[in-house]
């Protein structure tokens, strides 16, 4: 039995629709991270669950059991909210008790539940600091300590690093992370960085314009986008999109960019087809880092080199369009010169024009 | 560049000028009150003018005090503005929450009809007032006058404690709920303990409004034992048309809670009114 | 709570808490609206309704009603007439007066410094001075007998003999206004003051940056930023200001000769003094449709001009 199961849930704001059909089963225990550009909904599927806002449309259940029409109060969760919401007159300690004296919770087991959250938060001598005495990361962790007293069974996160500073950031991740690994709760993580969605879940959830994506762990998504949103959204650098040219053969698909031939690539179809695509042009996706400097191969000119400390991003006019290529060769490039490109041909991606969907290979 | 310091300093003089200026338009006339109060019956005419008089005792505050109906009127108009106070209050951070909180259809229509009320002359509906009280026995009555007060100062207050709402972050009782809470007790227990000094402004807003009221108090009660001090004091002015020494007195017994209170939160006022508008 | 299943009793447990949800904000607004439309609205509908019937107190054969008689007689009027030409300049006047001094006020007190504290709440005292006392105050302070100011004017050459002004059907008009502008002040100060202070201070480092000076950065920052609030405070205050009976009630009871009588003031003397409140309420619902017909016309004024900008 699935920890939480969203069945055709729409949300709508008026007339305007922010959801519009989504279907997910979460595992219990796993960390799933709803990730995407501000608009596509994360943020209010996460307030969907919690209960702070009612569905249009739609189905939830926690635990196997139908949440919609129960108050935020009885749904068993715990929320860590981006700008923390901390009650700013009650002491840390005030904070983490507060939803167990509302439970009415003997005060022993209290004083207990909070001592243990504390130590694993580090927040033992901070018990008695009102909020505004602490720093960005030590009201993270007192908004976390304050979630994890609940032992509910999920935890919500609403964009929790966002306020924090890159060195705080990446340390935080850990953090939470490791958290995770430890109380073994099921997670549901909201963000736009996918940086944090790749380091941190189980699976990845990628969402736009109020419909899922693509649902996979972080290899899956990197490895096989099923469209050029997710290609696009992860990975950093982002992934090259330039127009090429492709004819599809039974046996092969011979791609060209520009007026060279670029690859050979196995046979490709449509997703939902038995038949090869139309000849035309297509979307192609090359990730930087996949793409390396050769003898020979398409020839590409340097435009502008980012040295990045482990290695370089250099932008590349190949055949009249930008590509950005990531290496860790120090081989010193001059703007101007002519290079060679060489990419191997499960890294070429090749995406329909129309539809943004990828095309896989067949058979 | 040398004549910078100088500029500043005449600029800053110019400052303090004119705010000189205002604070003696302000307190001159409330100055004189209290000087006329001071002085004795017979320096009264021949030192009219004169800024202090060269004698000053308290005997007008006294005969005030003990040979009036006063204190009964500083009592009744106590006991009234403290209660709309209240009440006002409570109306206004339920009206002003909502209104901070939820978008909802009605919310147009309840705004409209709290600005309407704000514009049409009161005077208007002093008569129907009177005959919609009358029979339920609410004329001549403190009680009569509370209920009046409350209605009149509710939209203002409303306004104000939805200012005071809008600076709190929605995500505080959204924990809240999430921790365990209702709304309400929510909002009981976690966005009312931060709002006092919005509490204190609305609830010193009301007390000064209801304390000044004149006309109405005049309208709606004919008896002395329901008078508050307005009614009381000009009754005064009419009875005792020579004896300015004692109404002064009067005045300036009548002026201390008010002053008081506002000068505590006059500065909540401002920066309520400022958090509403960063927040628009 | 028990285990529900998918077609189980969701219908009626979805639409209970759907309505609970839509009616909570009622309910919270509940207390202040039923308040407000049982003591102002009910009985503004039937003060509405007086002016079209024939409502004396003391006549217990009244009650009829007379259509637009009261109308009839209210356009033959001279004192009508008198009293608007009066409402007219005691409103813009004080208005005027009120907001260009407030104004100033908050300029002064925008920017902190010491002793900022003491005296912004000593500017504002004079808010905290039940109106009425205001105008018994000025009163006394105009009557030569206690008061200073005839005599000063007189030591200024700008008046013959030390008089009352209050007496003079000239010039009685301007001791309500005084006493109006002395205690309305500090309402613009404050209003005004709220709205500069939220003014972000970058657009001000911006403008001088961009080589404006004092003057030009009023006109083109701060100006913009406050007219919405100005728009709506001048519109309330005006409105306000043009029914606000108290003052001259008190000072001078709409005389001497009627020159200080404006219309509030005058509903008011006909209710109460001549008890014919069908007449009053004629009045009250004159004015009633006029600062309503000002008031459309500042809001589409300023629509406009938003537009514009």
């Amino acid at each position: 039995m699935s920890a939480i199961e969203i069945l055709g849930v729409r949300k709508d704001f008026g007339s305007v629709p922010v959801l519009r059909g989504i279907d997910l089963a979460i595992a219990p225990g796993e960390f799933v991270v709803l990730v995407g550009p501000s608009g596509c909904g994360k943020s209010t599927l996460l307030r969907l669950i919690a209960g702070l806002e009612d569905l249009s449309a739609g189905e939830i259940r926690i635990g196997g059991r139908k949440v919609d029409d129960l108050p935020p109060k009885d749904r068993d969760l715990a929320m860590v909210f981006q700008s923390y919401a901390l009650y700013p007159h009650m002491t840390v300690r005030g904070n983490m008790s507060y939803s167990l004296k509302l439970r009415r919770t003997p005060a022993e087991k209290i004083a207990d539940t909070v001592k243990r959250a504390a130590v694993k938060l580090g927040l033992l001598g901070l018990l008695d600091r009102k909020p505004r005495a602490l720093s960005g990361g030590q009201r993270q962790r007192v908004a976390m300590g304050r979630a994890i007293v609940r032992a509910p069974k999920a935890f919500l996160f609403d964009e929790p690093l966002s306020n924090l500073d890159a060195r705080l950031r990446e340390q935080m991740r850990f953090e939470i992370r490791k958290l995770h690994r430890d109380l073994g709760a099921t997670s549901i993580y909201v963000t736009h960085d996918q940086i944090e969605a790749m380091t941190m879940a189980d699976r990845i959830v990628a969402m736009n314009e109020g419909t899922i994506q693509q649902v996979g762990t972080p290899q899956d998504l990197y490895d096989n986008p099923a469209n050029t949103f997710v290609a696009g959204f992860i990975g950093s650098p982002a992934m090259n999109f330039v127009d090429g040219m492709a004819t599809f053969g039974q046996a092969a698909t011979e791609l060209a960019i520009g007026t060279e031939r670029f690859a050979r690539l196995p046979a490709m179809r449509m997703p939902g087809s038995a038949d090869p695509p139309r000849d035309g042009r297509v979307i192609v996706g090359l990730r930087p880092e996949r793409i390396a400097i050769a003898e020979t191969g398409a020839g590409a000119i340097v435009d502008l080199v980012e040295p990045t400390g482990l290695g370089s991003v250099v932008h590349l006019d190949l055949a009249g369009q930008p590509v950005k290529l990531f290496t860790t060769d120090r081989r010193p490039l001059a703007v101007g010169e002519h290079i060679s490109l060489r990419v191997a041909a499960e890294d070429v991606l090749l995406f329909d024009r129309n539809t943004g969907l990828r095309l896989r290979a067949a058979g | 560049m040398r004549s910078m310091p100088l500029r500043r300093t005449l600029g800053w003089g110019l400052h303090y000028g004119i705010l000189g200026l205002y604070l003696v338009f302000a307190l001159f006339p409330l100055f004189w009150l209290v000087k006329v109060s001071v002085t004795p019956n017979d320096l009264l005419y021949s030192e009219g003018v004169r800024l202090w008089p060269s004698r000053a005792n308290l005997e007008h505050y006294a005969s005030v005090v003990t040979h009036t109906d006063f204190p009964l009127f500083f009592r009744n108009s106590v006991v009234v503005s403290t209660a709309t106070a209240i009440f006002s209050t409570c109306c206004a951070a339920a009206g002003g929450y909502a209104f901070s909180r939820f978008s909802f259809g009605g919310k147009f229509w309840i705004v409209g009809l709290m600005l309407v009320t704000q514009m049409f002359p009161l005077v208007m509906i002093i008569a129907p007032i009177f005959r919609l009280l009358g029979p339920l026995g609410l004329t001549n009555s403190l009680t009569g006058l509370v209920i009046v007060y409350t209605a009149f100062n509710v939209p203002f207050a409303t306004f104000l404690m939805q200012s005071f709402f809008d600076a709190i972050p929605r995500e505080l009782e959204e924990a809240a709920m999430i921790d365990g809470e209702t709304r309400f007790g929510a909002l009981l227990r976690i966005i009312l303990p931060l709002t006092l000094p919005g509490l204190a402004a609305t609830l010193g807003f009301v007390f000064t409004a209801a304390w000044s009221e004149l006309l109405f108090a005049l309208m709606l009660n004919s008896s002395t034992a329901a008078s508050t001090f307005p009614v009381g004091l000009l009754s005064f002015v009419s009875k005792f048309s020579v004896d300015f020494g004692q109404m002064m007195a009067a005045g300036v017994l009548a002026l201390i809670p008010v002053c008081g209170f506002f000068f505590l939160i006059q500065r909540y006022l401002v920066q309520g009114l400022t958090a509403g508008a960063v927040k628009g | 709570m028990t285990t529900l299943d998918a077609a189980g009793p969701r219908p009626a447990g979805a639409a209970l808490r759907r309505l609970r949800i839509a009616v909570e904000p009622y309910l919270y607004t509940l207390p202040a609206v039923f308040l407000i439309a049982a003591i102002m609205l009910v009985p503004l509908v039937i003060g509405l309704s007086y002016a079209f019937r024939d409502i004396t107190l003391l006549d217990p054969t009244s009650g009829g009603f007379v259509g637009l008689d009261h109308f009839r007689d209210l356009a033959a009027d001279g004192n009508f007439w008198n009293a608007l030409n009066n409402t007219v300049l005691w409103t813009a006047a004080s208005v005027l007066l009120q907001f260009f001094l407030g104004l100033g006020l908050a300029l002064l007190l925008n920017r902190p410094f010491p002793g900022r504290g003491p005296i912004q709440a000593l500017v504002f005292l004079p808010w905290a001075v039940p109106s009425f006392l205001s105008g018994l105050n000025w009163a006394w302070l105009f009557n030569p007998v206690v008061g200073p100011i005839p005599h000063w004017l007189f030591a200024l050459g700008l008046m013959g003999a030390p008089d009352n002004i209050l007496s003079d059907p000239r010039h009685a008009l301007w001791g309500p206004i005084v006493a109006n502008v002395w205690w309305g002040v500090p309402f613009f100060a404050i209003t005004l003051l709220a709205a500069l202070q939220s003014i972000p201070d970058d657009i001000y480092e911006a403008a001088a940056i961009d080589g404006a000076g004092a003057v030009e950065r009023f006109r083109s920052t701060t100006v913009p930023f406050l007219a919405p609030t100005i728009a709506i405070t001048v519109l309330l205050r005006t409105v306000w200001i043009a029914n606000f009976a108290d003052l001259i009630v008190v000072m001078t009871r709409g005389g001497p000769a009627d020159s200080t009588q404006i219309l509030a003031s005058y509903i008011f003397t006909q209710a109460f003094q001549r008890l014919d409140f069908g007449y009053a309420s004629a009045i009250a619902a004159v004015l009633l449709v006029l600062l309503l017909a000002y008031a459309m016309t500042v809001l589409v004024l300023r629509r406009a001009l938003v537009r514009r900008m």
